[in-house]
Parts: structure tokens; sequence; C-alpha cells
């Protein structure tokens, strides 16, 4: 038995480590001062597509993402650590998409990629929105079942005839097995296996990887160093996917196709009059547990 | 995010800039004739260049994010002996799951078999990495360098057979001490017989202090030849983990690299294969198998000593006394500077030596394939003398400092430093047996003071002295040059004695000389290419040297006097 696997990864703003440049006077994340990185979560999905990779030979995992050509560096990273190879869907008609058009991008583009998908696995969410809307709705749109909240993946087996999935599913306060029928989408937790290095072999390889956004203005794979590589090992030249490569509908792509607005963005500063020290006295503990019941926090 | 390689900027000056390196590249992709072949092949001196820097990352990137953090409890919670089996800490397996996932096995070995053709400066800078991250881990994951004899004096189907295995991970060890033969290793009396009957070397007998001794592949060293009692009865043999027949007893507990089991092992009627030719075992395999390890365990030396530093440094900019930083004061800043100078000094000597050994097993390998030219084979010679004087040294030194740095580093700690709380404690017991094992620095002198009396160092420091330095070294290459005159004298004036008990009291004092002189002459070279990087710890290192080499002197002076 083997698998087609799909993994969806995103390039993020490195937000856990945040100075104080990371937002532009204007209220909007200041991309030039985060390191751009390989979104936590969507390693954790990889490593679980990776695994069903090592357990059934001849499983593919390709990776899908959707950016601007620096974004490529996520397929590269994913191939470095043992996908076979992926997409970079890129396309002006793109920007600006919220969850939901990008969930459309994304699903055209599987349908393009991997019609017969057996498995969609992403990461919970991504650390520059943290919505964790895009993998279901990627699930909807394509009409598959989706588990959230991934642990870790089980087993794949047959039964009665058709692929099936068995997963663990964290849930408030513990954890639940859940099964599905395959094709499927996964959403994996940010406290499931972490991502394995990456493999010295598969860098050699794998490091020219470019996708053609990449490429300076006006210029080809036939102008790189090395060039002739690239005419040798087609591998090196990285899938890209426009808009009308995956016959998506403009309208429901990129700006047009976001029904979220951002009214305002607003810049909270906590002030200092919004706080209170206290001791660790009596007299002040007890202060502030008549102040929480008066003022129904507590009780 | 933390990098054990990126962070550390001598490491790569170390690699990319010695004119050395385009030589050993050339010669060890034959110039680049896998590329075809192999898809991971470098194309060029550039392409491997950024190959091998790349390799590093990744080595850094694990060591930073696994090895280190898993460290402390790797060594407080230790491997353990069970039902004959060894069962390392739990996090071992969590180390040995990141380096076998990244591919980092077999990593000098060709690619035919698996491997990653790297040069040996390369694998050295992963071990002194790692090392510095766990230097018991170390001790496991570098064991596949047992492999390179394996590799030179195996027969073709033994090389099929194992080094695959060892490039997809499993692990070695090289089972030589028994009870009564340490040091002198032609006491070895483990027994191989020929069994007639089943066409195989049966092993019996017991091996004491072996490093990961229940690997997955031994290299042993055991009396071939009934009756014979000294160094050319002895043969080398391969034993397979999974053919059975070798146990366990148990596992010393020991003061330092607790990760690493080191233990005894009981020969059962254990079968094995002979590796190369009969009697041959200890004269010319284990000797070859020696010098490599201990080029391991110099650069096990340096990544201790890089740790020490970083330690080191780390304390004394956040401990507050007095109103200020304890690295304001200069009694502290000098042992962190006298820290840095021998990281420094050291770590030059220790690419050096494994540049030579580079050239000279790149040849060597070649050498398998064809018959070399006149003049590869006067490379040959030239490189293999340089790397057989340079390892004792290389050896030596840089595990003497390791342990003076731990020593120095818990000392900036003051008293927290001696509680078990610090990484500081650690460092200091796992440096303790870098001077000790793999011949102590009293033998590495013994290896190195033939060189000192038929005055190859001697010849290679008038090399070193005739290369250009940039102008503000002037003064302190006049200085270093000053300091070989003495090591030239001292070296005329116990030869001229003619007393052998005399040269051998006064060996260690000529064999430190020389190691000093070699040392000043690396870094100054270094610090002409990179005063940056280099400068300071010159400035410091030359001061320490001229006084070491003044201390040697009038030691020697004095001895001579009677």
């Amino acid at each position: 038995m083997s698998l087609k696997i799909v993994v969806l990864a995103k390039q993020v703003p490195d937000t856990r480590n945040v100075g104080p440049d990371a937002m532009t006077p204007e209220g909007t994340v200041n991309r030039s001062a985060l390191p751009a990185i390989f979104n936590p979560e969507d390693l954790n999905a990889l490593e679980q597509a990776l695994r069903l990779k090592d357990q059934f030979p001849g499983t593919t995992v390709t990776v899908v993402t959707m950016g601007p050509g620096r974004a490529a560096e996520v397929i590269r990273e994913a191939m470095y650590r043992g996908a076979d190879g992926g997409y970079l869907l890129t396309d002006r008609a793109f920007a600006g998409a919220d969850t939901l058009a990008t969930s459309y991008a994304l699903s055209t583009a599987i349908k393009h990629v991997c019609p017969d998908a057996d498995l969609i696995i992403g990461g919970r969410q991504a650390i520059d929105g943290d919505t964790a809307q895009v993998g279901p709705q990627v699930a909807e749109k394509l009409g598959l079942n989706q588990i959230t909240y991934v642990e870790e993946i089980l087993k794949v087996d047959t039964q009665a005839g058709k692929l099936a999935i068995t997963v663990k599913r964290h849930i408030d306060g513990g954890a639940e097995t859940v099964e599905s029928s395959l094709p499927c989408v996964l959403t994996v937790n940010g406290s499931a296996a972490p991502c394995r290095p990456r493999n010295v072999k598969r860098v050699m390889k794998y490091k020219r990887c470019l996708a053609p956004m990449e490429l300076p203005q006006g210029t080809g794979f036939g102008d790189l160093p090395y060039a002739a590589e690239y005419e040798k090992k087609p591998y090196l030249k990285l899938g890209q996917l426009s808009c009308a490569d995956v016959n998506a509908d403009l309208q429901q792509c990129g700006l047009s196709g976001s029904p979220t607005k951002v009214k305002a963005v607003e810049n909270i500063v906590f002030k200092a009059k919004e706080s209170k020290v206290l001791s660790g006295s009596d007299e002040d503990v007890n202060g502030l547990i008549q102040e929480l019941l008066a003022n129904h926090t507590i009780g | 995010m933390a990098n054990y390689y990126n962070d550390i900027k001598e490491i790569k000056f170390e690699l990319e800039n010695s004119p050395l390196m385009q030589r050993i590249v050339e010669l060890k992709e034959r110039s680049f004739e896998d590329k075809d072949q192999y898809d991971e092949a470098p194309q060029d001196y550039a392409d491997a260049m950024d190959s091998y820097d790349r390799v590093l990352d990744v080595v850094g990137n694990i060591v930073a994010n696994v090895v280190a953090p898993n460290a402390e409890a790797v060594d407080a919670e230790g491997p353990h002996c069970e039902g004959g089996r060894v069962r390392y800490a739990s996090k071992t397996y969590e180390n040995l799951d990141a380096m076998n996932h990244a591919g980092l096995n077999g990593m000098t070995m060709p690619r035919r078999y698996g491997g990653l053709n790297l040069p040996v400066t390369v694998y050295t800078a992963a071990n002194e990495i790692v090392s510095a991250g766990d230097a018991g881990f170390e001790n496991i994951w570098s064991l596949q360098d047992c492999i390179e004899t394996l590799y030179c004096f195996g027969n073709e189907e033994q090389r099929e057979k194992y080094i695959p295995r060892v490039c997809k991970g499993e692990t070695m060890s090289m089972d030589l001490t028994e009870p009564d033969a340490g040091s002198d290793l032609q006491s070895v009396m483990l027994k191989a017989t020929y069994d007639e009957e089943n066409q195989c070397w049966r092993l019996n007998g017991s091996k004491r202090f072996i490093t990961n001794g229940d690997s997955d592949i031994h290299l042993v060293l055991a009396r071939s030849e009934a009756g014979t009692r000294d160094g050319r009865g002895l043969s080398m043999f391969i034993y397979d983990k999974r053919d059975g027949g070798v146990d366990v007893r148990r596992i010393e507990n020991k003061l330092g690299i607790h990760g690493s089991p080191t233990c005894e092992l009981v020969y059962k009627n254990a079968k094995c294969e002979l590796c190369g030719d009969r009697k041959l075992g200890l004269i010319k395999y284990v000797m070859s198998l020696m010098n490599g390890a201990r080029l391991g365990i110099a650069a096990q030396s340096v990544g201790l000593s890089q740790a020490a530093y970083n330690e080191a440094v780390a304390y004394a900019l956040d401990r507050k006394q007095f109103g200020k930083a304890i690295i304001e004061f200069p009694a502290v800043a000098e042992m962190i500077s006298n820290i840095k100078a021998r990281l420094d000094a050291g770590r030059a000597l220790l690419y050096q030596t494994a540049r030579y050994v580079d050239i000279y097993k790149a040849l060597e390998d070649i050498s398998r394939d064809r018959k070399l030219e006149a003049d590869e084979r006067a490379e040959l010679k030239q490189y293999s003398r340089l790397a057989d004087a340079f390892t004792p040294l290389a050896k030596g030194m840089n595990s003497e400092y390791a342990n003076q740095n731990g020593y120095d580093c818990i000392q900036v700690h003051g008293g927290s430093g001696f509680m078990l709380e610090y990484a500081c404690q650690r460092i200091y017991r796992d440096a303790r047996i870098t001077s000790i094992y793999e011949g102590t620095t009293q033998l590495q002198t013994v290896a190195a003071i033939r060189y000192v009396t038929n005055g190859f160092y001697s010849q290679v420091i008038g090399e070193y002295a005739q290369q250009p330095v940039s102008a503000e070294l002037e003064t302190t290459k006049a200085q270093v040059k000053t300091m070989a005159e003495k090591f030239d004298a001292c070296t005329a004036a116990v030869k001229e004695a003619g007393d052998q008990d005399l040269l051998d009291l006064c060996a260690r004092h000529l064999y430190e000389m020389a190691a000093d002189v070699i040392m000043c002459y690396l870094l100054m070279q270094n610090a002409t290419k990179s005063p940056e990087l280099f400068a300071e710890s010159l400035r410091n290192y030359v001061r320490l040297a001229e006084s070491e080499i003044e201390k040697h002197n009038c030691w020697i002076r004095n001895t001579l006097k009677g």
C-alpha cells in the first residue's frame, strides 16, 4: 500500500521572538524585522506525513504553499527533511487573501496537482494569524472528512475494502481516538511529534532547487550558475502555479474573495494606571479578595 | 536560533582559510568524478565547500536543539546493563535518532557504500561541534570512524557488508583494552582460534574499558597465534553483533562522559571474521585505528574547550559582584582570555593536523585504484609524515588544554561552579578522560619525541617561519622566532648529553615547546588573514607560550646541570 499525501505549509514571520520593531507605526506586521520561518505546526504536520512515508514505501509527500517567491523556501525545507516535491501557488490575484480565499486557492491547487490525494495534512494554525480556519475550510471545499487537533496518526489500514485512518486527537482535558475513511484532511497540533531534522544528503541534492518566481526578473534557469544541472535534473525546478494554472475563479481569490475586512487596527499599550502593585502581605491579599468578590470576578 | 556551527565563526574560518583545502577537495572528490552518478555529489570546489557548510549547519542545528539540551539528563541517567546488553540513557536514543535522520553517519566513506565522502577535516569539525554539546554522546557517535580502518584493511566483501550498515547508523566499537593490557597492547590475550568445522574464527576471553562495547560492529584485537606473547601474534577481527557470542558483564561507573557506556565484555566462542592479514593486527591496523581515534579525541577536546569558554563568558557577563559584572575584573578576564587563547591555538593545530591527514589518506585511497605518479608518491610520503608527527601534538595538547579550560571555567564560576547545577562541572569531569584514553599525554610524547630529535618539527617550524605575516605582526613573529631558537637549543643540549633516560625525562618539555611554537605560527597565520577573529587570541597565546617556553627552558637547563 502506498499513499498520496499533500502537506499544506505556510511561510510566516517568526512572531515568537518579537522585538520592539515588530509592528510598523501603521499597526501592520513589519515583515522585514521578523525572520520568515516554516510555520511551526506545519512542521508537525510534515512529520506525520513523513512517518507514513517511512511506513508505506512508495508514498509520496507533496507540499503546497501559497505566497510570494521567497515562500518556496518552505518547499525546499520540506524536501530537505523528506518531502518528494512541492508547488508554490503564487499570483498577484491571490494577494490579500483571508482564510476563505486562501482555502479556496489551496483547494483548487490540490484538485489540480493531486486530485487523488489520500490525505491532506496541515498544521492546526499559523502563528501569524492564529485562526485555525484554513485546514477545516479546505476540507469543506473539497467535500472531505476532517480531523482537527491531531496528536498522532495511529494507523492507516484497509477496512471493508476501503482505506481508513485512526487518529489520536487532542480534546479538552485529554485525548480521543477517532477513525475516518480516506481521503480526509488532518490538522496537527504543535504538541505532536517534532519534525525530524534535515537530512544532509537531501540538503546536498536539493540545495539548488528554485521556483521560477525566485529567479531575478527577466532571467531564466539557463542564466543561473550550474545552469546545465537544471536541464539534467528536472527536480531542481520547483512546481509553480498561477491562478490561471489551477483554473481558479478570480472573484473568489485574493482581496475580492475575502469577506474579512479590517475596520481598524488599534495599537493597545497597557498603561501603568491600569495596573496595581500589591505586596504579598496578608493585608494586600485580603484586600484583593474583597475587591474581586465585590466586582463579581470571583465568588 | 542557536546553532553550534554558525555561532562559532572560528570553525568556518578554519575550514575555508587554508591553501591546502583546494587540494584536499580535489583529491577526495577525485576531480569530481561522482557528479554524474550521485545527485548529492559536488560539481566543483566551490560547490563542495558550499555543501560542507550546509552539512555542518545541520550538525550545529541538531546539537543546539537536541544534543546539548539533552546533555544534562543523559549525564544524570547514564546507561545501564540489562541481561548482557547495554541500554543507553533514554535521551541518548533521541540524539541517535536525530543524527540518523540527518544521515550523519559514515561521513568520510565513499558514496558507493552510502557514505557522504566528506574530508576528515569536515568530519573533525562535526566532531568538535557534537562534543561541545555533549562530549559523552560524541564518544558513541564518533566511533563511526572505526569504519575507516575496516575500509582500509578489510576485503571488498567486508566493505560491502559492513560500510553501508554504518552509513545507515549502526554503531561501532574498538575492542582493544584488557585488564592486563592497557597502554601495553602487546599483552592482549583474548584468544582467536580457527574453527575448522565451521570455517570461521572464534573469540574467547574478555575485554575491559570498551567504549560503547555493545555496539553493532566491533573491531577486535585478539591473539591468533597460539604461544606468542608479543604484538606480532595479534590480529584484527570483525565481530558482528547479529552473530551473537559477546555479552556485557558490567558497565563502569566513571567520573565523566556518563552518556558513553564503558563495558567489560565476555566473548564466548563468538564467531568473527579476520580483517586484513594475520599478525598485522597491532603493528599495522591498530596503529592506524589509534591515529584516527587520537584525532577524534583532539576534536572532542576542542569541543569541550569551546563549551568551557561559552559557559565561562556567559557566567562572567551575568554575575555581578561589587556592583559590576565579574568579567570587568582583570583577574577574571585573564582566565577567560587564556581559555580563548588556548582554544583558538589548539583549534588551529587540530585543523592543520586534520588537513595533513586528509591529503595523505586521500592519496593512499587513490593508490588502491591506480599507481601513483612520482610527485604524488612524494606528496603522500610528506603528508603521511606530517600527519604522524602532528597527531600526537594535537591530541596531547588539546586534551591538556580541555582540562585546564574546564578547571578555569569552574574557577570563573566561583562557589557556584563547585555546585552541580551549572554545566561547567560536567565539562570539567568530561574533559578529564581526554588526556588519558587513546594514549595518555605521556604516550603522545613517546609518539612525538622522535620528531623532536630527528629535527622534523624544527624543519616544519622553519617552513612556517617563512610564511609572510601582516605588518602589525612582524614584532610577534620575531618574538616567536626567539622561542623557536630556544626550542632548538634545548633539543641540541639534551641530544648532546647522549643519555636516553635524560631524554625521556625531558621529552614532555621538548614536546610542549615544539607544540607551543607551532601553535604560535598557526595562530599568526590566522591573525594575518582575520585580525578581527584572532589578533587578540594571538597576543594572549604568544604571551602564555613564551612564558611556558621559558619555564621548559629553565627546567631543562637545570636538569642537565644535574
